[in-house]
């Protein structure tokens, strides 16, 4: 038997509850008690939403809802539903029930049509990267079962999709009251010759793409019984990990070979996702929790700076220059949003610039992490593109993240190159040794400077000034050296100048920068 | 295809991992029922080839059947895992017990005060317990990490968010949490995966003759000299638990089955909830729930 998670949502009323009940009872799912129970407290005949009525009791008693997870099984599947509430107000436990689901029933009251609450609960299915989603247009016996009212809907919500860039969902015209196509097929609809709901769910592939991608495998334990054993236990995220296969380690950069995929029950040849194994490797190498074995010939991002869309959790609103903890895949870093890009209106999917996020809203931002992270976009890999805000104070889970990518401008890792200096500061490094006094030095300085060039002096002995003004040098800077001892400084030629005290003053900042140790003694100066 | 309990098995031992990775001194709640042995199971294949990396706790009210008590023993010392037995001596001593203080009471002090007791004498930051959601309605929003306060109990309103497989294992002073690998799974799912992993179970669960007391539809086991009402005569009856609780408060059900294919086949049949017949769902409306505030399970 195989498991599929899927998230339901709708409006109040539209009959979730009634679908849900329905769907345990049809399927065997509800205990028997429990049906008793039901029947007894139902007015007339079987009111299959009080199988499932927990949220709905909730909600007239105003408690925090959110996610009901329930579970039922047909001899092909087990199934769990995360069953979310339909009310603006609780984006946040959609996105949280979406966030795992392989597939999401969309309900829709026939009699009523495509309404903006049935936008928003496509776009956050979008959102959170489920694979599949099924439109169930409900209620068809109040509507005497008239097929151009489910083709209108159908119409309506494949633009809405299509505006989305979202998979073409899949439509099911049922009645949750009658029973109507959610586990039997309709006798009040021959002109439906798709499946019932309950034959979709058991026939719908389970997302399996994630094994056809590059190995992903974030450690979570080192396990070290004894000294010939060393072992690093986790869930395959992506790609499949197989003993003899090379793989980079990150973050220290280096690679090996997988020895041996150990489990309890055997060593295996291969293991994919969700599979919990441990993988050993040919080589000593220092791994901990938070490393990642990746693909050595498709390795992820590494970035600090990311743009991410987020859904804000907490009643502390998310603000620029805030810091939080940021946990992704095993890893907990230091996180700041840099920038709220924009917030997104869930009814027309328009951006709005932003100060802050509150409860409930979804933007995008820019968030700089203390250390890299290694990831793929979200859409490409839910397991390695998603994180959570957890907030320092107050430790509660403020945010969830989808990463897009690293964060478009001046996005890099590893040591800063030359060309970024050059970028960052709008000319090559320089050492000008001045033939002068510190007076003519510091002249100079505020010239350049003013020039918008990164610049400083340096003087004293020979010997000192040399250290430093190489150093500023390497790192991009204009050093302007004034000797005390009035050696010349031994630097090395390539970007060196030597000018005299009354060249200084009037100096071409052009020729100056393309100057390449030649000096500039001369009537016309530079 | 991963099969449906490859994939809850690897979900758990991921959980299990997450929790030995991110808190100080995790524990592992033994109760020696089905739930649990199949969540120690699960710890054995997180760690392997290495041994359990924190303790079983078995909170014991004195009223468990024998069986149980001589299984605890044995298996745990079995598989090589430290086993802390924790009693609330003090209420013994005055008296408690669940014939004349009625579950609710007694539930709170054998259970409740000293599971509190034995994780604040064990400074256990974690504690893993084999509940599932779908045996009771109040708990199908329980979270897999399931925060509690300084006393241990659990308050609705800060609970967090779970998505993905993400877990915020950041607790402020004081607080600890209760966590649920099996959260996902039905009492089917563990049948079946006891059956597939022949883990040894309490013998109680497999149907046999066993002196009961028949009183009205329950049939309750003659042990700890239960009280008899008038008239009334242990019968040999064949039987079996469905589910282990003290013997007062589990009611053996009329049963053929005595292997683990057999119990399935029945639970097929059935279909009863499980917790229909553990008198401490009854006593009070949603007790379950005001037990979990108090800082039970
Ligand atoms: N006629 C008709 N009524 C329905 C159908 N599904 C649900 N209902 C009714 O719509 C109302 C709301 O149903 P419920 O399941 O509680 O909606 P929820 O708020 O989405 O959970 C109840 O009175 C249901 O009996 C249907 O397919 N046909």
């Amino acid at each position: 038997m195989e498991l599929l998670r899927f998230s339901t949502a709708g409006s109040v009323d539209d009959g979730k509850s009634t679908l849900i009940g329905r769907l345990l009872h049809d399927s065997g799912g509800a205990y028997e008690d429990q049906i008793a129970a039901v029947k007894k407290a139902s007015r007339n005949g079987m009111d299959f939403s009080l199988l499932t009525d927990g949220l709905r009791a909730e909600r007239e008693q105003g408690i925090t809802i959110d996610v009901a997870y329930r579970y039922f099984s047909t001899p092909r599947r087990k199934f769990i539903i995360a069953d979310t509430p339909g009310h603006e107000q609780y984006t946040r436990n959609m996105a949280t029930g979406a966030s795992t689901a392989d597939l999401a029933v969309v309900l829709v009251d026939a009699r009523h049509g495509v309404l903006q609450q049935s936008r928003r609960h496509a776009y956050i299915a979008w959102l959170l990267g489920i694979p599949r989603i099924v439109v169930a247009v409900n209620k068809m016996d109040l509507v005497d079962y008239r097929r151009e009212i489910f083709d209108s809907v159908r119409a309506e919500f494949d633009s809405f999709s299509a505006q989305l860039g979202a998979v073409k969902p899949y439509y099911i015209p049922l009645s949750a009251l009658c029973g109507d196509n959610v586990v039997n097929p309709s006798a009040h609809m021959p002109w439906y010759d798709g499946k019932s709901l309950l034959r979709y769910l058991e026939e719908a592939p389970v997302a399996d793409g994630a094994s056809a991608g590059p190995l992903r495998f974030p450690v979570q334990y080192v396990i070290r019984p004894d000294q010939d054993f060393r072992g690093y236990a986790g869930q395959v995220a992506s790609g499949v990990a197989r003993p003899g296969e090379e793989v980079l380690i990150l973050p220290s950069g280096r690679t090996s070979r997988v020895k041996s995929v150990v489990t309890w029950d055997g060593n295996l040849q291969a293991a994919a996702p969700p599979m919990s194994v441990t993988v050993c490797l040919e080589d000593e190498i220092d791994i901990s929790r938070g490393d990642m074995l990746v693909s050595a010939v498709e390795p992820p991002h590494a970035a600090r700076r990311l743009e991410a869309t987020v859904v804000w959790m907490a009643a502390k609103p998310l603000a620029p220059g805030r810091g939080y903890i940021l946990k992704h895949t095993t890893r907990q870093v230091r996180a700041t949003v840099r920038a709220i890009r924009h917030r997104v209106d869930m009814d027309n999917l328009a951006h709005h610039p932003a100060g802050e996020l509150r409860l409930n809203d979804i933007g995008a931002v820019t968030i700089e992490t203390h250390h890299a992270l290694f990831f793929d976009p979200y859409l490409q890999n839910r397991a390695t593109g998603s994180f959570i805000l957890i907030d320092p104070l107050t430790s509660e889970t403020a945010g969830a993240g989808m990463i897009a990518g690293p964060c478009a401008d001046d996005c890099h890792t590893g040591p800063v190159t030359g060309d970024e200096r050059v970028a960052r500061y709008g000319h090559p490094g320089l050492a000008i040794w001045l033939d002068g006094s510190l007076q003519t030095a510091r002249t100079l300085e505020r010239k350049l400077f003013d020039l918008g060039c990164a610049v400083c002096v340096f003087d004293g002995e020979a010997e000192t000034v040399t250290s430093a003004a190489s150093a500023a040098r390497d790192a991009g800077l204009i050093a302007v050296c004034v000797a005390t001892d009035n050696i010349p400084p031994d630097l090395s030629p390539g970007r060196l100048v030597h000018l005299k005290d009354h060249e200084a003053l009037h100096i071409d900042l052009e020729k100056l920068l393309e100057a390449n140790s030649r000096s500039f003694i001369g009537g016309d100066g530079i | 295809m991963l099969s449906h309990l490859k994939a809850l098995e690897a979900e758990s031992i991921h959980i299990i991992r997450e929790v030995a990775a991110e808190f100080e001194r995790p524990v592992m709640l033994y109760s020696i029922g089905k739930d649990s042995s199949v969540m120690v199971r699960l710890a054995q294949k997180a760690f392997y080839p290495a041994t359990i990396p924190f303790p079983l706790l078995h909170v014991d009210t004195t009223f468990k059947f024998r069986e149980m008590i001589e299984f605890r023993d044995r298996f745990a010392c079995e598989i090589g895992a430290r086993l802390i037995v924790h009693t609330n001596r003090a209420a013994i001593a005055e008296g408690a017990n669940p014939f004349t203080l009625g579950t609710r009471k007694c539930c709170s002090l054998l259970k409740t005060r000293a599971l509190l007791d034995a994780l604040q004498e064990g400074g256990f930051d974690a504690a893993f317990g084999g509940a599932r959601r779908d045996e009771e309605k109040s708990r199908a929003k329980e979270r897999v990490y399931s925060f509690r306060d300084a006393f241990g109990q659990w308050d609705p309103k800060n609970q967090r968010p779970e998505l993905w497989n993400l877990f915020n294992s950041r607790v402020n002073q004081g607080e600890s949490i209760r966590v649920f690998p099996l959260s996902n799974w039905t009492e089917l799912d563990v049948w079946r995966y006891i059956d597939e992993e022949d883990i040894p179970v309490v013998p109680l669960y497999f149907a046999k003759p066993r002196a009961m007391v028949v009183r009205g539809e329950s049939l309750i086991p003659v042990e700890h000299d239960v009280p008899l009402l008038p008239g009334e005569q242990p019968q040999m009856v064949m039987c079996r638990m469905r589910s282990l609780g003290c013997t007062p408060c589990t009611g053996a059900i009329r049963s053929e089955a005595d292997t683990v294919p057999k119990i399935i086949e029945e639970m097929l049949r059935f279909r009863r909830s499980e917790r229909e017949n553990r008198v401490i769902d009854h006593d009070q409306e949603g007790s379950m729930e005001i037990k979990k505030r108090e800082g039970y399970f």
